[in-house]
């Protein structure tokens, strides 16, 4: 099997993150590897290693789009266990809202394909920047795959893939036929840390660089320009402030419903 | 004027609250129609709330992924020829506009708090540290809205439905869904649209009962966080937070929770913060208004009395 993994380079949650510049778009400066990207990728090397890992003619393609920087988080899944990394960058992508990405997303799995049919395509459930969730299922709708949204088991078996979830007040299982594009929760695995063999191994894997030109897609239709959306205004809010806090002396729990009444809450 | 179509999918023949307000705000901004996924008996109760004609899909549609749902939504967007697309802000719903968005060539905006009748959406990102103001620059635009955008009200009109019927070739590649079950009521509000929530965390060790019973007297929705879920305290449902459900309530009191990064991205919107936690240190007391550093088993259920005492 051959199965294409999206991770993408994020700003790290744990820092204050920005929008800037005219089109808003987000700081990339201190970013990591989506963690909601590891889940992926985790789920990935699980269905390659049932059937028989590399070994067995299975390969795990990681794939992201992004400027230079985003090249780490090709790095980092290589030493997590990725076979190999492909890494589309561009100056004509930048601002890409989701229907640019995943029109450039799906050029690039094309020309992954061209070296030997991709079966399963997985992201993460969201990305944590921009929280859309729509990229994974516009890229299988260009494809003209089927998807698989926000799974907390696969199950791949050949021609198709099985999954079950929890959206929207129902517990659900969905089936599709290979080729397919799946997205998948924190719930699905216990993603692994790269370990010292890992990153030894991750020297000698191969990353493949893209541009525009080798998929075939005119500058116009993707980035700032191609996308079918615009951020006019972005406003920062004020950070939330501490407010009053006591210490339990056996009345707090009068104190609270005191606090609740003065602001009308109850 | 705008013309509207509101995407609505109601297996049961009723509509939920989010549904009367999407058609709510879709008059505010012109005609509206809708198309429907599920019981052709919502279609009356459409009518009521303003949509003059309901397009209703193959039933072969239920059974099928977002790709599927989309062709029928495209083919109700043609014969309506609206250039607005409402839906709900569930995943479903996203997977659904996803897919409209690339057979439409139509821009996208996902949760959406508010719709001006110029096509001006805004939605908050970055966890809400960020009000943005967002819009499609295409022919048809798609928005999906969250709850409590506007007020839900009546305005009947003379409605009629319109079956749509569409080739199995239409359908393209979607997934089947193979089986679909939903989860018992609680009786309780829905998390997603609670005015107040009570969230646990690995504080409340095993036992909700303190955080339901404050909850029930309050009229609100049961919170909590990843650790309380994945030790199967409560249903993932109840989850708040990056990977849960994105809370914006009046009213958010967080019990025994620490106030990790990705539980704040799921609650920091929340109008007022309370928090309860034995830690004076936890990360939660840097965000709230009102905070006790205190033991929830005391704290919670003398809350809860005094408020039985003060309703007498
Ligand atoms: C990719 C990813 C996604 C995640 N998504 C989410 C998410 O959506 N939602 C989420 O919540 N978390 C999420 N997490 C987990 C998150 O990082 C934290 O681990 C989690 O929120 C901690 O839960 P907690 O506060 O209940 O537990 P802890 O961090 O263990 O905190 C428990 C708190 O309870 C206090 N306490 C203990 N006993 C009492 C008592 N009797 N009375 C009062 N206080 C008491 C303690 O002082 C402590 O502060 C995610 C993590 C990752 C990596």
């Amino acid at each position: 099997m051959k199965i294409v993994v999206l991770v993408k380079h994020v700003p790290d949650a744990q820092f204050e993150r920005h929008l800037s510049g005219p089109g808003h778009t987000v700081d990339r400066s201190e970013s990591i590897l989506s963690e909601l990207d590891e889940y992926a990728l985790e789920a990935a090397l699980q269905i390659s290693e049932a059937n028989g890992g590399e070994k067995g003619g299975n390969t795990v393609i990681a794939l992201t789009m992004g400027a230079d920087g985003a090249s780490n988080s090709i790095k980092k899944s290589l030493q997590i266990g990725a076979s190999e990394g492909y890494h589309l960058s561009d100056p004509a992508l930048a601002g890409s809202d989701a229907a640019a990405t995943s029109l450039a997303l799906a050029a690039a799995i094309q020309r992954i394909a061209q070296d030997g049919p991709v079966d399963l395509v997985i992201g993460g459930m969201a990305s944590t920047d921009g929280e859309t969730s729509l990229v994974p299922a516009q890229l299988a709708e260009r494809l003209g795959w089927a998807y698989v949204g926000h799974a907390k088991s696969l199950d791949v078996n050949g021609a198709t893939v099985a999954a079950s979830r929890e959206v929207d007040g129902f517990a659900e299982t969905l089936e599709a036929s290979l080729p397919a594009v799946v997205s998948v929760t924190d719930q699905i695995n216990e993603p692994r840390y790269p370990n010292f063999k890992g990153i030894i191994a991750a020297k000698r894997k191969k990353t493949h660089p893209l541009a525009l030109g080798d998929l075939g897609l005119e500058a116009a239709s993707v980035g700032a320009a191609g996308s079918l959306t615009v951020l006019e205004d972005a406003q920062e809010r004020p950070a939330r402030t501490q407010g009053t806090i006591i210490t339990d002396e056996g009345d707090a729990g009068i104190k609270l419903v005191e606090f609740l009444a003065a602001e009308k809450l109850i | 004027m705008a013309h509207v179509l509101a995407v609505i999918t109601s297996p049961d023949g009723a509509l939920k609250k989010n549904q009367r307000e999407l058609l709510t705000l879709g008059r505010g901004l012109g005609d509206v129609s809708v198309a429907l996924i599920g019981d052709d008996a919502a279609a009356t109760e459409a009518a009521t709330y303003g949509a003059a004609v309901t397009y209703t899909a193959p039933a072969a549609v239920s059974a099928l992924g977002g790709s599927a749902r989309a062709a029928f939504v495209a083919e109700a967007v043609s014969r309506s020829g609206a250039d607005v697309v409402l839906l709900e802000n569930g995943v479903a719903a996203k997977e659904l506009a996803a897919s409209l968005g690339v057979k439409l060539n139509a821009g996208v905006v996902t949760d959406v708090v508010s719709l001006s009748t110029d096509g001006a959406a805004t939605k908050s990102v970055l966890a809400g540290s960020y009000t943005t103001v967002a819009r499609a620059r295409t022919a048809v635009a798609v928005y999906t809205v969250k709850a409590h955008a506007v007020e839900p009200s009546e305005a009947p009109v003379e409605g009629r439905t319109e079956a749509i019927d569409l080739p199995e070739s239409a359908y393209g590649a979607a997934a089947r869904i193979t089986s679909r079950e939903a989860k018992p009521a609680t009786g309780r509000p829905d998390l997603a649209d609670a005015r107040i929530v009570v969230a646990g965390g690995r504080g409340v060790d095993g036992d909700f009962g303190p955080v339901e019973e404050l909850a029930d007297l309050l009229g609100a929705a049961v919170g909590a966080s990843r650790v309380a879920t994945d030790n199967g305290w409560i249903g993932h449902d109840s989850q708040v937070g990056q990977t849960g459900v994105v809370v914006s309530p009046q009213l958010y009191i967080s019990a025994g929770i620490s106030g990790a990064i990705q539980q704040k991205a799921g609650m920091q919107t929340a109008q007022v913060i309370v928090a309860i936690n034995t830690d004076e240190d936890a990360p939660v007391f840097e965000i709230a208004d009102f905070g006790i550093v205190g033991d929830l088993f005391t704290v919670l259920p003398q809350a809860s009395e005094e408020i039985r005492r003060r309703r007498g």
